[in-house]
């Protein structure tokens, strides 16, 4: 990282070597599942992306062990983890921190961007549309967690926030500001 | 009194946080080429415009509409149309730079306020006095080419309202009049709200160095270690006569936060904030240190120290032309 760099927290060695030997095919299914549902309650981020719609997003946090491939399909997602390269489109590399920290309104993109905390190869305007489509979506991946927990819902909240306690990365939205 | 801070806004997200984090006003525009700002994933739909003034409206912000390019020959509905809404929406004003839609405007809409783009590059007092008297704009925001004092000399022989940038992106050129992008790109800010189109920008990372192309020309190289490159023809850095630099401009932000008791003092109505294109986090934060800043002016005290210089394209900032050292 850069003189210049925002203060992006690493994903914590242990779970990443444990993911090193978990089985791939288990995540995706788990991954698309949760992606489909956030496509049901958040259909404005994907008419939002428009014709960046049907481009094929590889998204890969530097500090672990796999990446993922995420096609937004129109609204019907699907996502494909993988160990090995993945190609696509476009390619958004980074820090987990740094783009679940994009994702919940903590980090500014161009800043990580600019700062070289976060990479980007391929299609610029791709990345460009789901960027801006994310942002304005004001994802809270922890409570579609949570709304998908049933009765676990309170122990996925206290989990969550004892997670983002312990490793100083934002896995629930942060609220910009308060009411001025 | 208050200076009127003016925020930008790419999405309704945006606007929402802009205006909860003290925004007095938030400027933004509609998804298509009638605003300066016309990138993928970006700006509103005409219900999301709707909302989003109903939503400043009942926070007590304001909402400006940039319909700020230069309508195309044959093309002129598309432009009207997005004046009638924005009027229709109940926004308080509409940024226009084209001279045939600031007759439209004046004609079809007498009752919605006008302001005049920075597009427009009106940058003396005559020019603007020309805008008030004949199509009756109400506020001109002045190009970022101006010193303090020549803001000052300009507020004294006008009537109408000066609206100048505090922060963000800075352009080299007369705006409204440059002509880099359409060179790389064929397709430039001015017609078709696009400066360096995403679609045309390639960014690749070899051994650490990475490399920005606008239209298949390299412009920057940015070994390890160096901001990224911005990705724009005037920010570029080139070779000539054996000699590398940044031939246009440096890839600095404004950032005019300390400049704002002389600003307020040459007669200044409202601090614009550029940075459309920036993510909801970055509108808060910017929106908030300048809210204290012109709450801590008007209240006679020291300006609070500036937090801003990580969110500066290119990661430095200078006060621009608003300290012309260089005369």
């Amino acid at each position: 990282m850069s003189e210049f760099s925002v203060h992006v927290p690493v994903f914590p060695q242990l779970p990443a070597l444990a993911l090193r030997c978990a089985p791939v095919a288990p995540m995706s299914m788990a991954l698309g599942g949760f992606v489909a549902r956030l496509a049901q309650r958040h259909a404005g981020l994907f008419r939002r992306l428009g014709a960046y719609g049907r481009s094929r997003f590889v998204i890969d946090p530097t500090d672990l062990p796999v990446s993922l491939a995420l096609e937004p399909r129109g609204g019907c997602p699907r996502v494909q983890v993988s160990r090995g390269p993945l190609h696509g489109d476009a390619r958004i590399a980074g820090p987990l921190a740094a783009l679940l920290g994009m994702v919940h309104g903590a980090y500014d993109g161009d800043a990580l961007f600019f700062s070289r905390d976060l990479v980007i190869e391929g299609d610029t305007a791709a990345v460009l549309a789901l960027r801006n489509a994310i942002d304005d979506a004001e994802l809270d991946l922890c409570a579609e967690a949570q709304s998908m927990a049933g009765p676990f819902a309170d122990a996925v909240k206290r989990v969550v926030a004892l997670a983002e306690t312990r490793t100083g990365v934002a896995l629930s939205r942060r609220e910009e500001n308060e009411e001025w | 009194m208050v200076m009127e801070i003016v925020c930008p806004a790419g999405t309704p997200a945006s606007l929402r946080a802009a205006v909860k984090a003290g925004a007095h006003t938030v400027y933004c525009g509609y998804a298509d080429e009638t605003n300066a700002r016309n990138f993928p994933g970006l700006n509103f739909d005409r219900a999301e415009m709707r909302a989003g003034i109903a939503f400043a409206h009942a926070h007590g912000a304001k909402v400006l509409v940039a319909i700020n390019t230069f309508a195309r020959a044959g093309a002129e509905p598309l432009w009207h149309r997005a004046i009638a809404d924005a009027a229709t929406a109940g926004a308080d004003a509409v940024i226009l730079a084209d001279l045939g839609l600031l007759a439209h405007a004046a004609a079809h809409h007498p009752t919605l306020r006008r302001h005049l783009s920075v597009q427009a590059a009106a940058a003396n007092a005559d020019v603007i006095n020309f805008y008030a008297a004949t199509f009756g704009v109400r506020r001109v925001v002045l190009p970022r080419v101006l010193s303090v004092p020549e803001i000052a000399a300009i507020n004294a022989e006008v009537e109408v309202e000066t609206e100048v940038f505090v922060f963000g992106g800075l352009c080299v050129m007369a705006e409204g009049r440059c002509s880099l992008s359409s060179y790389a790109t064929g397709q430039s800010p001015n017609m078709q709200g696009v400066c360096s189109p995403a679609s045309h920008v390639d960014y690749h990372e070899d051994n650490g160095v990475l490399s920005a192309k606008l239209g298949g020309y390299t412009i920057h190289r940015a070994a390890a270690g160096e901001p990224a490159p911005y990705p724009t023809l005037c920010k570029g850095c080139f070779t000539t006569e054996g000699a590398s630099g940044h031939l246009f401009e440096d890839p600095v932000s404004l950032n005019a936060e300390t400049l704002i008791p002389q600003l307020a003092k040459a007669g200044v109505h409202a601090l614009k904030i550029e940075g459309r294109q920036r993510s909801r986090a970055y509108v808060a934060q910017v929106v908030r240190n300048f809210r204290a800043a012109v709450d801590a002016q008007a209240a006679g005290k020291p300006m609070p120290e500036g937090m801003l210089a990580r969110l500066t394209e290119g990661q430095a900032a200078t006060a621009g032309a608003y300290k012309k050292t260089w005369r």
